[in-house]
């Protein structure tokens, strides 16, 4: 396998759309003949990271490489930026508004889902500029 | 077992779905839809009272044999459309989670 680079748009405060990047995402990486657990883990992260740039960001876009080794999403954004990551990295902590918690949204696990379920995870966020989230995924 | 013996032996309303053959590892119960994609497993039944479009992404993602809207809770039409171009099976009852859940204990 050579390779695959995917990219993907995502439309801000869409919930109709939200999870669709990450749904063609999941589909291409079955197809390609990745290990089921290892596409739910890039699917899971890759939602969660999805549904904030819905929520939080006016949304973004999303490019993923793929290789046989690995699987990298790099998800930017120029929304308002995270204030404050070590707070957004903890389990239960949500800025969501309760328009969005009314959808099932805003448990205060997007981030710390995307770090159990990927190998490497990097923030670089600037308040009113945006914030960009690389993953990585080692196929082992 | 699979889906078809679950709606059979629990008399469950379908709402989406024609293919029961999917099998079934277990259940999980919630309407935090992070919390779900995160910790039920492959092959569960997910109970939960959320019927919107961004409950059938997450069956999608998770895997869930089937969603099971508990409390007779509601399908909005935009879910019903994402669920039947992503051949996820939704099922309906009038019990509530709690009750779902010990009935399904005794059948696996």
């Amino acid at each position: 396998m050579e390779e695959v680079k995917l990219h993907y748009d995502v439309n801000a405060y869409d919930f109709t759309c939200a999870g669709e990047a990450s749904g063609k995402l999941k589909r291409s990486l079955k197809d390609l003949g990745f290990d089921a657990s290892l596409v739910r883990r890039v699917a899971i992260a890759v939602y969660e990271a999805e549904i904030n740039m819905v929520i939080h960001a006016e949304g973004g876009v999303i490019d993923s490489t793929i290789t046989p080794e690995c699987i990298t999403v790099v998800l930017a954004d120029k929304g308002p930026g995270i204030p404050d990551v070590e707070l957004a990295m903890q389990e239960g902590y949500s800025t969501a508004p309760e328009n969005v918690r009314s959808l099932g949204f805003g448990a205060g696990m997007g981030l710390p889902n995307i770090k159990k379920y990927t190998d490497e995870m990097t923030i670089d966020t600037e308040i009113g500029v945006g914030t960009t989230i690389t993953l990585k995924i080692y196929n082992r | 077992m699979d889906v078809k013996e679950l709606i059979e032996k629990l008399d469950l309303k379908v709402l989406c779905g024609e293919d029961f053959s999917k099998n079934i590892n277990g259940c999980y119960c919630g309407d935090l839809l992070s919390w779900v994609m995160s910790r039920a497993q492959e092959g569960d039944i997910w109970l939960t009272v959320m019927g919107n479009i961004n409950s059938i992404g997450v069956a999608v993602l998770a895997d869930v044999a089937c969603i099971v809207l508990t409390e007779n809770a509601a399908l909005d039409a935009d879910a019903l459309n994402r669920a039947k171009q992503n051949d996820v099976i939704i099922l309906q009852t009038e019990k509530n989670s709690y009750q779902m859940a010990a009935a399904i204990s005794q059948l696996i």
